[in-house]
């Protein structure tokens, strides 16, 4: 379900290519941080310090595509005085661009350990739940960016609601980590890395959550960020 | 309210915030109005008007925002065949009954122009005016008046050296808060205020604003506006008009955030119409 994709345009051609290179920058912004992620997750789970690499150097365009789209944000609200969907889309644009700049951030943290742990043959009990967390959230993000392209709170709200459904491989993650803590008290240091990892795996999966509830906000003026799961379900249905 | 007693009230109230007094709100019923060979200007207007707030009545040119503010004082009798129906409420009174006294309407209900329009007279008499016509006579209670009236509208410190001068000689901006003290010295519940910035530069639309903003405790204010940053900035609520009809009304928050009607969204984000 795809809402209010018919806006006519400004009559400031002007504003509609400004509103346009802002979009398409934060489009590109998305790619980047998917790219990122797919690049880190893949290092951590082939045990290869190449990908984590190339992660780390895509942070650096990330940062500067988050300062260039809120030097965007800035101008558009000083000079525009943007309103209703206006104004939200550029709201939604700026705790958008925080969101992808911390997932690059995580990302990035991901790739670090990768890199870490590509040399040493440390235990990985949990690499099954690992890889299952890492796909979770690697389409977790395709799918709030591609709802904020299409303006569908639908397919926002279902991102929304399955960002529980890592609750249970992560907690089991972490039990199996503390095991194998136990039993391998002399890998601490790598699983304790890998404990790392997985939080960020977590964490990206949030901020992924709370980009779909910007895209809800643009499309209906809703602020869905502290709703319950009956209250989500009512807006698609 | 008598002056004397209402200054004694807000000196007696001053270390307290209490407004003085409240005004009304106004309710529109079923309002339309049509100009002779010019068709409907207002087309079945319904519209409950808070009291002591500010509300915006915003629309493209020549949807009929001027002739629904001239409805609420009766402004529009002055025009030849022009036919309305329906009924406006100021308080308990039907503005829009055959009884009613249009003066005493226009004393309870002040209106201001998008030009000043000051009397070629001193800027104490352009105050003193109204007070005079209600029989006020002595000296100390006009004066009382002038500098009050003349206070609430911010001028008094630039003028109170030369109340006797000129009041053309004035800037425009000065001149539009002149013309809003002579309309308060007569203490309306209601302010009408058509598109009272628009002739003049940023610096005095911000103090006239900024005025409005004073006033609102104690006037019904309905400000006509081409201007939608400064509905944005002044109400609290919003009347979007189309055609002559009232399309949204709304808390000014939520017109300018997230409108219900499509067209409200159109008009305040620039769009096609
Ligand atoms: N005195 C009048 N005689 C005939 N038509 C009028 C008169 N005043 C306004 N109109 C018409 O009524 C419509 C609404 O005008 P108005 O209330 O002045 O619009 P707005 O204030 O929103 O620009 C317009 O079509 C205008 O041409
Ligand atoms: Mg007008």
């Amino acid at each position: 379900m795809s809402e209010k994709l018919s806006y006519k345009q400004h009559i400031s051609a002007q504003f509609n290519a400004e509103l346009d290179a802002i979009k398409n920058d934060l489009l590109e912004m998305g790619g980047k941080v998917e790219n990122q992620i797919e690049l880190a997750t893949e290092a951590l789970l082939q045990t290869d310090s190449e990908p984590a690499e190339a992660a780390i150097l895509i942070d650096r365009s990330i940062n500067r595509l988050e300062v260039e789209i809120d030097e965007q944000c800035a101008r558009i609200l000083a000079r525009r005085q943007p309103a209703a969907s206006d104004l939200r889309l550029i709201i939604a644009i700026a705790k958008v661009t925080t969101d992808l700049e911390r997932i690059g951030d995580e990302a990035s943290k991901v790739a670090r350990v990768a890199i870490k742990l590509a040399p040493v043959q440390s235990p990985q009990p949990t690499e099954l739940r690992f890889r299952r967390i890492a796909n979770h959230v690697n389409r977790m993000l395709r799918q709030s960016l591609d709802a904020f392209a299409r303006q569908s709170v639908e397919q926002a709200v279902k991102v929304v609601l399955s960002d529980a459904d890592i609750d249970d491989d992560y907690h089991s993650a972490m039990t199996e980590l503390q095991q194998a803590m136990r039993t391998h008290p002399d890998h601490i240091e790598y699983l304790m890395e890998q404990v790392w990892a997985l939080r960020s795996l977590e964490r990206i999966g949030d901020h992924a959550s709370s980009i779909a509830e910007q895209v809800v906000y643009l499309a209906r003026g809703v602020d869905i960020r502290h709703a319950d799961n009956e209250g989500l379900r009512n807006l698609i249905n | 309210m008598p002056y004397m007693q209402r200054d004694a009230l807000i000196q007696a109230s001053q270390f307290q915030s209490t407004a003085a007094r409240t005004p009304p709100g106004l309710v529109v019923q079923q309002l339309s109005l049509s100009y002779p060979g010019n068709g409907s200007a207002l087309v079945d207007i319904n519209l409950d008007i808070p009291a002591g707030a500010v509300t915006a009545v915003i629309g493209p040119s020549g949807c009929g925002k001027s002739t629904l503010l001239r409805c609420f004082n009766r402004m529009n009798d002055t025009i030849e065949g022009c036919r309305y129906s329906g009924a406006i409420y100021v308080g308990d009174n039907n503005v829009l009954a055959a009884a009613t006294d249009v003066t005493a309407l226009r004393r309870r209900v002040g209106m201001v122009f998008q030009r000043p329009n000051p009397f070629a007279k001193s800027i104490y008499d352009n105050v003193a005016y109204g007070p005079r016509i209600g029989g006020i006579r002595r000296k100390r209670d006009l004066d009382e008046i002038v500098e009050r009236a003349l206070r609430d509208v911010a001028l008094w410190d630039e003028v109170s050296d030369r109340l006797h001068t000129g009041a053309l000689r004035l800037s425009l901006g000065q001149q539009q808060r002149l013309v809003l003290a002579r309309t308060i010295a007569i203490e309306p519940e209601v302010l009408l205020l058509d598109e009272p910035a628009s002739s003049l530069d940023p610096i005095s639309t911000l103090k006239i604003e900024e005025l409005i903003y004073e006033l609102k405790h104690t006037y019904t204010i309905i400000i006509v506006t081409h201007n939608m940053q400064q509905a944005a900035r002044v109400s609290d609520w919003t009347a979007f008009m189309n055609g002559g009809k009232l399309v949204e009304f709304d808390e000014t928050d939520r017109i300018f955030t997230n409108p219900v009607e499509r067209a409200t969204e159109d008009y305040i984000t620039g769009r096609y119409g």
